[in-house]
């Protein structure tokens, strides 16, 4: 007793508020598949298969019953028609007895995170012990439309009856009107694509093109050398893909010889010709899935599972999705500090969502802001300044990818390992999505 | 007892067979009374259209006739007369004015099938459970209750013959395809649609189309066609029986005779026919074997086993990821495939999912139903999830010190009532118990390759295995789909050890003269699949001379002389198949050429080949012989399980019933007398078992019925 009090020192100056909830969430385990770069070696998969294969590991090496499981909950973003509810069919595919129930959460580049928060939730009340969490994602195989007009006309045609009723199909049909239709990353309801957005984010909270290229450069080299060291080892589950059963090892995106020069070189993707934001400096199309388990403290116990994490406090939060899309860890980062009663210096360890690298210079600078703490957060002073060194050591969405379903369980399984590899006590997580939503969570080692 | 039970739907008899405390129907004198009985009822009365026959069990219509029926009688004549009370009633559903549909759900073999074919209507669910098959070839009989006559005529005779000839399973997708039967419906419309069929054939609606190819039509339409299909059907039968299995031939006969004379006196001709195959000793084999198959499958200490949900395959080599595939696709377990790396731990994944694939291609799984199955196992490179493992099997390379590191390497990260198995086909399982913290949790688990094909499980126990642990070796066993013998622990155990001498013996007749043609001809010819030579290439030199060097100090003490030759051409560069260097030639891994360089170890290239007979005994009566030891020395527990080690283990022919039954047949005291000669004349390796000299002293059978 007298260690563990010695350890936690810092907390005890620090009262923390540990709300008494009937029963305890903790993380048990968390895998991914390799994050690949799409129109690579997923290419004929479906996030179907994705999501089957992070499920297939993570029970392949927990010694849980599958059929104890109360809930599979998956994020998941680009829908496939097909598997509409893709948690259902991926565990069904990986062997789940159907008697579990399952679920699928769309909520943009936070759904998996809402996976696990979800997860929280039904533990925190007592109507589950032991949850399935994860998310999957192709953008390999997104669905590509015919025009509105040809699919009215095809859906009428169902309806015809005489031969003749065909010629009606062809009736003030334009040749155009067959051209495919690609669906566009933007904003519904504003209509602006989200890098345009993240760039116009960028200027206001003054992030240089320079600053951006080195925070990029920064998460590319850091995700060579954790992949190099081993250290994401833990994390991955290596994917066989058949029909030829090769075996994919690693993520694929980061790229270890990136400099400053390189990225220099680039020309802006969104704002032409004076915006900041680049292919070099922004996430990539990806394809992966992830998956965790999520119980009830003294049921993983009973086991004989060794957590890695307490859930501890969460939030969700959304601000104005044109000026505001991609700020909102300024906003859930603070909120969920103050939900524990914890400082920012409190926090030994923190995994960003690295939508772009001016979204996340962005989102520093905010918390760093003493006019953005009295006029949007309502605070007499800033949040504070987040040492560099604490954030995303073992590379980040800019470098290993970001399959948008599927993202916050790999940062929830990072943050949690990253306390053992790299010690401390608490751990923050936080990420924005589109529609101006955005999550924080603490996790907090589990001794023993 | 009530087989069936009738009830009245819109003017349709609606028959449900339901065998009184059965799993599944067989069809029997009892249900074929009562259905006689039936058939009078549907005659007189006028309110009825016609007639549903319809399962009441789950899974199975019917599944065959039953076999004890057939067993009760010994004559020829008497199992004639069977097959004529079959035909009287199912000649009576064929020629019923109102018409009787059969609505198949489940398992429909023999009889069952053969009862469907006379009927005028067939409705099958399109489910994956619904097997149809006409299996008799196996039990060396023929489908005695109108399968030869009215098949042929439904189908074909070429698709027929296919059929019958090997046994082999029609799905129901295939049935519909090629007319056997005439609609698919879900399972649980079955009945409803029965009875719509019952009114559609009875107001003359109905037309059945002819389904054969242009091709088929054309060749089986006349009688030279026929001739050639027939002689042509001999000519790859006799190929493959060598003339040991009566029945595939006189199958050809009956469906010949048929068609030469019309049905009603092919379908006597075909009772003729059963009556006399019925009689023969292959069948009465067969049908014993059958019976210690099924036996088998019965746990006999079921209520010490302990659950086992998931299993870890070290090694996925061919053996190793042959157990995983039965554990998952039979056994419905989750398998841990676990070798030095990834990559090789891959290829065994992939081997088991090219084999699911193929399936849903063939539409018998659903692409979903292969991710699903294919989902229970995964490849792995590190112990990482062995502790929730109830079961490891090992299949690595067979050293025991390899064995003995990871025994250890198991044991540490596995919970202290986890089996572990050894796959290991000669190493002695208390040597490798030696290195386990556990030794009551050791046991071997012997599998054969292909595991997928092989029907036998050896289960080895040492003095330590604790019965639970065989308990549940033996259900896992029997879930993975094998047929379980259970024997003692020795050099070689009683599979290994009882094919030792027999190589041997094809080696020595092989340094004596004869041609590696002549000795695997000899022994096809006796009726093993595959003869001695071919079959070294197959286990490899490398394998043939260490499970040689582990029996040489046994074979020793009785002075028996053993052949070094496989180890000098292991060190010649020879290790059989599997590096394309061994008795064949292997160019583009196919075979067949006899390697005639190798005989240079073998007093060069010209081959004098001894007598055929004498070589073919020299090289059985070893391998009975030292069956005969295994049973008196307590590796076996039974002739019986001897019997099926034998056959199901290593080929020995089945239509012999195995070595024990093969002794009965001739005699201990002829064996023994052979077994004499040939020790004076080749040496005291031939010296008969005490026990064989006791039986043959005292005229006495090793099997009691």
């Amino acid at each position: 007793m007298v260690n563990t009090v010695n350890l936690w020192l810092k907390a005890e100056t620090n009262p923390t508020i540990l709300k008494d909830y009937p029963f305890t969430a903790v993380l048990v385990d968390g895998i991914r598949t390799p994050f690949l770069k799409s129109g690579t070696d997923y290419n004929d998969l479906m996030a179907y298969d994705l999501g089957r294969y992070a499920i297939q590991g993570l029970l392949a090496r927990n010694a849980v019953d599958p059929s104890s499981i109360d809930r599979v909950i998956l994020g998941n973003v680009i829908q496939e028609v097909r598997t509409s509810n893709v948690a259902r069919e991926s565990a069904l595919g990986a062997g789940i007895p159907n008697t579990v129930p399952a679920f699928t959460i769309a909520l943009a580049c936070i759904s998996s995170n809402q996976a696990v928060a979800s997860g929280v939730d039904l533990i925190r009340s007592g109507q589950a012990k032991i949850i399935l969490a994860g998310g999957t994602e192709t953008m390999s195989d997104i669905p590509v439309r015919f025009k509105k007009k040809f699919r009215q006309k095809v859906l009428e045609a169902r309806k015809y009856k005489s031969p003749l009723d065909f010629l009606k199909f062809l009736k003030g049909l334009r040749p155009k009107d067959l051209l495919p239709e690609l669906p566009a990353i933007a904003e519904f309801s504003t209509g602006e694509t989200m890098g345009k957005s993240a760039d116009r984010m960028a200027a206001r909270f003054g992030v240089s093109r320079k600053d951006q290229d080195e925070f990029a450069m920064r998460s590319h080299h850091l995700a060579a050398k954790a992949t190099q060291e081993g250290l994401l080892n833990d994390e991955i589950f290596p994917v066989k893909v058949p029909p030829k059963f090769s075996v994919v090892n690693n993520d694929n995106g980061f790229r270890a010889d990136t400099s400053i020069e390189k990225l220099a070189n680039l020309k802006p993707a969104f704002i032409k010709p004076h915006g900041t934001i680049t292919a070099g400096n922004a996430s990539f199309l990806t394809d992966g899935a992830s998956a965790s388990f999520i119980m009830e403290e003294q049921t993983a116990l009973s086991l004989g599972l060794k957590p890695k994490a307490y859930l501890r406090e969460y939030n969700f939060v959304s601000q104005d999705p044109k000026d505001e899309l991609l700020l909102g860890p300024a906003y859930a980062t603070p909120k969920v500090l103050d939900q524990m009663n914890l400082k920012l210096e409190d926090i030994d360890i923190f995994e960003i969502h690295e939508a772009f690298a001016g979204q996340v210079l962005a989102v520093l600078a905010a918390l760093d802001s003493e006019s953005f703490a009295k006029e949007s957060l309502n605070r007499d002073s800033k949040v504070g300044q987040i040492p560099m060194d604490k954030i995303n050591t073992m590379g980040g969405s800019l470098s290993l990818g970001h399959p948008f379903g599927a993202t916050g369980v790999r940062l929830v399984t990072t943050a949690a390992n990253r306390l053992h590899l790299e010690g401390g006590r608490y751990a923050l997580v936080t990420a924005c999505a589109a529609g101006g939503q955005g999550h924080a969570i603490i996790l907090e080692r589990y001794q023993g | 007892m009530s087989y069936l039970n009738i009830t009245k739907k819109e003017n349709v008899a609606v028959i449900t067979l339901n065998q009184p405390g059965e799993k599944v129907n067989t069809l029997n004198e009892a249900m074929m009374d009562q259905f006689a009985n039936f058939l009078d009822d549907l005659e007189s009365d006028v309110s009825l259209k016609g007639a549903v026959l319809i399962s009441g069990k789950k899974n199975n219509f019917i599944a065959g006739a039953d076999i004890e029926m057939f067993k009760a009688r010994e004559t020829a004549e008497e199992i004639e007369q069977l097959s004529l009370g079959g035909h009287k009633i199912l000649n009576r559903v064929e020629s019923s004015s109102k018409p009787i549909v059969v609505a198949i759900h489940g398992s429909c073999m023999g009889g069952g099938l053969e009862l469907s074919l006379a009927c005028h209507y067939r409705i099958a669910s399109g489910h994956s459970k619904t097997i149809m098959a006409l299996p008799e070839v196996k039990l060396g009989i023929l489908p005695g209750t109108g399968g030869t006559q009215r098949l042929p005529r439904l189908i074909g005779i070429q698709k027929s013959l296919n059929y019958m000839l090997t046994g082999k399973n029609i799905y129901a997708r295939q049935a519909y395809k090629m007319g056997l039967v005439d609609e698919l419906v879900h399972k649980d419309a079955l009945e409803e649609a029965a009875i719509k069929a019952v009114h559609k054939v009875s107001s003359g609606k109905f037309e059945r189309t002819d389904k054969r190819t242009s091709m088929e039509k054309m060749i089986e339409s006349n009688g030279l066609g026929r001739k050639i299909v027939f002689s042509q059907a001999l000519k790859q039968t006799l190929a493959q029986t060598k003339g040991n299995y009566p029945a595939p031939e006189k199958i050809l006969e009956a469906v010949e005779y048929g068609y030469k004379h019309g049905k009603e006196k092919g379908l006597l001709n075909e009772a003729k026919l059963f009556g006399e195959l019925g009689a023969t000793y292959e069948s009465r084999a067969l049908v014993n074997l059958f019976f210690a198959m099924n036996n088998a499958k019965k746990n006999p200490q079921k209520d010490l086993v302990k659950p086992v949900n998931k299993i870890g395959v070290l090694g996925a080599g061919l053996m190793g990821s042959g157990i995983a595939d039965v554990s998952i696709n039979k056994g419905k377990y989750s398998v841990l495939l676990k070798d030095r790396d990834l990559e090789s731990a891959s290829k065994g994944e992939q081997g088991i999912w090219e084999d699911l694939n193929k399936k849903s291609k063939k539409r018998i799984i659903t692409k979903f139903e292969r991710d699903e199955i294919a989902s229970r196992v995964t490849g792995v490179d590190s112990y990482a999830g062995f502790d929730g493992l109830n079961l490891v099997i090992e299949a690595v390379f067979e050293d025991l010190n390899l064995k003995h590191k990871i025994i250890k390497e198991v044991e540490e990260v596995t919970s202290d009532d986890t089996i572990f198995a050894s796959n290991t086909s000669s190493l002695p399982i208390s040597e490798i118990a030696k290195a386990s913290s556990h030794p009551e949790n050791v046991i071997g688990m012997h599998y054969f390759s292909p595991v997928q094909k092989m029907p036998l499980l050896e289960i080895i126990t040492t003095e330590q295995t604790a019965d639970w642990v065989t308990a549940t070796a033996y259900e896992v066993g029997v879930k993975q789909g094998k047929t379980v013998i259970v024997v003692n622990d020795g050099p070689g155990f009683y599979t290994t050890r009882i094919l030792a001498p027999f190589m041997n013996e094809a080696l020595l007749l092989l340094e004596e003269g004869a041609s590696i043609e002549f000795l695997d001809k000899a022994m096809k010819q006796f009726g093993y699949p595959v003869g001695p030579m071919a079959l070294l290439d197959e286990v490899g030199f490398d394998v043939g001379a260490h499970v040689g060097e582990t029996m040489k100090p046994m074979f020793d003490k009785r002075g028996a002389r053993s052949s070094e030759k496989a180890q000098e051409l292991v060190d010649e560069g020879y290790l059989g198949r599997k590096n394309k260097k061994g008795m064949y030639s292997y160019s583009d891994g196919k075979k067949k050429e006899v390697n005639t360089g190798i005989y240079k170890y073998f007093g060069g290239t010209n081959r004098t080949n001894p007598d055929m007979e004498t070589a073919q005994f020299r090289m059985a009566l070893t391998m009975i012989n030292e069956a005969a030891y295994c049973l008196e020395e307590g590796i076996l527990k039974s002739a019986t399980d001897g019997d099926l080690g034998a056959i199901l283990g290593l080929g020995f022919p089945p239509f012999l019933g195995g070595p024990f039954r093969y002794i009965d047949r001739l005699g201990a005291d002829v064996i023994v007398k052979k077994l004499n000669g040939f020790a004076e004349e080749f040496g005291p390796r031939f010296k008969p078992a005490p026990i064989l000299m006791d039986k043959a002293k005292k005229g006495e059978y090793f099997h009691k019925d």
